[in-house]
């Protein structure tokens, strides 16, 4: 009587759960990959799909399926044309873009030059709030679009010669502005974009049209997913897969145990958590490639302790940065001894010389003799990850040149920003870069210039900012790399920075895809990708 | 009770008014640089910071412009309106979209507990000193010392990569079987909690008063134990259970985070991680609205359990 009412009891809820469980399996079209077999890939919620408004790896990488750059780059990092037929000019100043002919955008629409001009205008016009505004100032008139009530809406360097040709003309010439043009901010809008001239239609961003090798299948899923499909009047070269899902995750452990059960077709970044079991976990569907982020310690100028060169050379030679890459990173990245990156044309091994190499004994002897602190401070912020590097980097600094150091962890990277900028003490600090396009300048503009970007350490050198400018005039590309050489010889000098690791993509897909290709910016290669038979 | 609920419903006004008046201020007074925070690392531009700031009335600070800002937003709330996220999209959307998947995981993690805690817990209850009550003791407090943060995973490991038996992830349109392991996780906590009330509050009544009279009486123990014992002792499961809607529904982050879930505790972590104000304040005054309405159904629902409960 016992053991029956106890099994009654049990059993009651068990039968309930059962019963749910079976009509919930009965229902489903499955949550995953199942149905129409398009190919998946990780992406985490764009802020913006707008081309002049979208700087973030996500959304990137939705619009490089979209819409097709004017130049892409071959497997030495250099430009070749892709929707344009000819990029000219004779002093670097005035250039003329040809475009090829038969792009259409996918409303049907055949892509104009003004269509360019439209688009770029918008995005130079500072009232319209766009993130890659900077990315125009290099164009004549850019400063007339600027301020609160701008004085024009058009910049004056852009002038449509015929549909398919137009001119732009720089402020300063500048070498490097074929290459430029691969950034997401140079593609084109299609006139359906605009309700006005000059004025983006709200809904354009949900279902963004473009000229590349796939459209919209419906709006963008916020929070979801953003589907697109094969695009056949492209005139490029055809993608080899009909669909592709941009998956939306908040996590990317939750993508990798999607990837890990075949339930997602690409994850662009393995998480850091999985790296040391991912190999085995994946077999040859684990995979790298190069890609461009630097990751370096940055001292402020205006904490005194680090002034002397020499005290960053000393810190910088106290880093066992193999060790580190080994140990922390599972390989994953490498070590930087450069202050550039390494799949840049230019790029030396090497630059920092001496100061690059670990040799804790000559640390030692070099940080007593110019007397740095006694103390040493590596600010970080605590959401990226960074803490167990900080950590092993300190433990190094302690052993080997026999003072106090330790990690500070800030919420997040602009609390870090904001203490810099109240001259706050924070020591030394974490920063990374990535390119936006492959060329010298882009690190050393940004990074190193006196009014860089990224400079938020207020390095300053007169000489090191003219040889930048000479080289970014320079008349052609080997004498700017040369110039771009001299300059970074510079830095080796003042060491501004202590290089630490290049990154590289680390990547996993599924069973059911192949040929999985990841460019320099951490975006899939839509086109090349796909479906395993 | 008519009464009653109107003088609860009342309350809830000055509540709620209350309460975002508080998130805005801690909001507000823990804002470090929002513009760099959406940017994260990567460079904000002069024009792009001017256009964010006068968006958002960024510049509006110190006391003075705390209450600007407060007034402003509740002037909008008033006409239905949450306001934009600094990304800038509408809050109301956002809500739209993350509460019918919360609210369903909630409903499936408060069914695993009712229906797998409250009737192990009357065995329990029933059983005192069995094999079953210091199994399910044992088993209870397991579950209790194992956080969500490594319990989520583990299950998502074992039983949806190893063994296949769920799908790992459920993503923002998920079937009831998608959600089902993720409810299951979620609830694991509220079902140890609600076995044990259940039978501490069976066993006391079990040896009450009216329980031996009843057994006297010649009644059937199955009638005794359902009927008698079961009305009084769900009293404090009921307490316990309609507070716990409250904290399913928002203490999800980190379930819904595993399970790739965008529901209300992905929004509201993405809205503190990136300062986004309007956000936070949307979701939390929606919290506060379920605490309060489901804060008002239990005591409600002690008047119909316990006739001796009555409220004037």
């Amino acid at each position: 009587m016992r053991v029956r009412r106890l099994a009654a009891w049990t059993a009651l809820p068990l039968a309930v759960t059962l019963g749910l469980a079976a009509c919930g399996s009965g229902g489903d079209g499955g949550s995953g990959g199942s149905g129409n077999s398009a190919v998946s890939i990780q992406i985490g919620e764009p802020k913006h799909l707008v081309p002049t408004n979208t700087t973030e790896t996500a959304g990137a990488q939705v619009l490089t399926g979209l819409f097709s750059p004017l130049v892409d780059y071959d497997a030495q990092n250099k430009p070749y044309e892709v929707a344009a037929q000819s990029i000219t000019s004779s002093d670097n100043k005035v250039w003329t873009i040809k475009l090829k002919d038969g792009f259409t955008f996918h409303n049907g629409q055949k892509v104009t030059s003004e269509d360019y001009i439209n688009a770029w205008n918008y995005g130079a016009y500072a009232p319209n709030g766009q993130d890659s505004n900077y990315f125009f100032e290099k164009i004549a008139g850019y400063p007339d679009l600027q301020g609160k009530e701008p004085k024009a809406k058009e910049m004056t360097g852009l002038k449509k010669v015929d549909d398919l040709t137009f001119t732009v003309t720089l402020a300063e010439p500048y070498i490097d502005f074929r290459t430029m043009l691969g950034y997401t901010a140079f593609y084109p809008m299609p006139e359906a974009a605009f309700s006005a001239p000059g004025v983006l239609k709200d809904s354009y961003e949900q279902a963004p049209i473009g000229q590349g090798p796939f459209k919209m299948k419906g709006t963008w899923q916020h929070d979801s997913k953003i589907d697109v499909e094969r695009y056949d009047a492209y005139p490029g070269e055809k993608a080899k897969v009909q669909n592709i899902e941009f998956r939306i995750y908040q996590q990317l452990t939750a993508a990798y145990a999607d990837v890990l059960a075949d339930n997602l077709d690409v994850l662009p970044t393995i998480p850091s958590e999985s790296l040391s079991t991912a190999p085995t976990d994946l077999g040859d569907r684990y995979q790298t490639s190069p890609m461009s982020s630097f990751q370096f310690l940055a001292f402020p100028t205006f904490d005194k302790d680090y002034a002397n060169p020499d005290v960053r050379k000393a810190i910088s030679m106290a880093i066992d940065r193999d060790e580190i890459t080994k140990s922390v990173f599972k390989g994953s990245q490498q070590s930087a001894r450069s202050f550039v990156s390494p799949v840049l044309p230019g790029y030396r091994e090497n630059t920092a010389g001496k100061a690059g190499e670990f040799n804790p004994t000559e640390a030692k002897k070099l940080y007593q003799a110019a007397g740095g602190p006694k103390k040493i401070v590596i600010s970080y912020n605590g959401d990226g990850g960074h803490k167990d590097w900080v950590d092993a980097t300190v433990n190094q600094l302690k052993a080997n040149l026999g003072v106090d150091a330790v990690g500070v962890a800030e919420p997040k990277f602009a609390d870090l920003l904001t203490k810099v900028e109240k001259k706050t003490p924070v020591g030394a600090f974490r920063m990374g870069w990535v390119m936006d396009y492959p060329t010298m300048e882009d690190y050393l503009g940004p990074l190193y210039s006196t009014n860089g970007s990224s400079n938020y350490y207020g390095y300053s050198n007169p000489e090191f900012d003219k040889l930048v400018k000479e080289g970014s005039a320079a008349k052609t590309q080997d004498e700017a790399i040369a110039k771009y050489q001299q300059a970074e010889d510079i830095l080796a000098k003042d060491m501004p920075v202590i290089p630490l690791r290049f990154g590289e993509n680390v990547f996993g897909h599924s069973s059911k895809v192949k040929n999985v290709q990841m460019d320099l910016f951490q975006r899939v290669n839509l086109v090349k990708i796909e479906a395993a038979s | 009770m008519f009464r009653y609920i109107l003088r609860r419903l009342l309350q809830m006004v000055l509540a709620f008014f209350g309460t975002t008046l508080i998130v805005y201020a801690l909001m507000f007074a823990g804002q470090g640089d929002p513009i760099q925070a959406l940017a994260g690392e990567r460079p904000v531009t002069a024009a792009q910071r001017a256009y964010l700031t006068e968006k958002y009335h960024l510049d509006a600070t110190g006391v003075g412009g705390f209450f600007y800002r407060y007034f402003d937003y509740v002037k909008s709330l008033l006409q239905g309106d949450l306001g934009q996220s600094l990304t800038g999209r509408q809050i109301g959307d956002i809500l739209q979209a993350a509460w019918p998947v919360t609210l369903k995981l909630a409903l499936i993690a408060l069914a695993v507990a009712i229906i797998f805690g409250v009737s192990a817990g009357v065995v329990a209850g029933i059983r005192r000193a069995s094999i079953f009550d210091n199994s399910t003791l044992v088993l209870t407090l397991l579950v209790l010392g194992i956080p969500t943060i490594v319990l989520a995973p583990l299950a998502q490991y074992f039983l949806g990569v190893k063994w296949q038996l769920f799908p790992p992830t459920a993503g923002s349109q998920p079937t009831f079987y998608a959600l089902l392991l993720p409810g299951i996780v979620l609830g694991s906590l509220s079902l140890a909690t609600a076995l044990r009330l259940t039978r501490t509050s069976v066993a006391e009544n079990l040896r009450a008063d009216y329980v031996r009279t009843a057994r006297s009486k010649g009644l059937v123990k199955r009638r005794i134990v359902t009927v008698h014992v079961l009305r009084n002792s769900l009293i404090p499961v009921v307490t316990f259970l309609g507070v716990e809607l409250g904290n399913l529904m928002s203490g999800a982050i980190i379930t819904e985070g595993v399970f790739n879930i965008p529901g209300v505790g992905f929004n509201l972590f993405r809205g503190i991680r990136t300062e986004d104000g309007p956000l936070v304040v949307g979701i939390v005054s929606v919290l506060v609205v379920v605490y309060l309405v489901s804060n008002l159904v239990v005591d409600v629902l002690y008047a119909v359990l316990d006739p001796r409960i009555r409220y004037e």
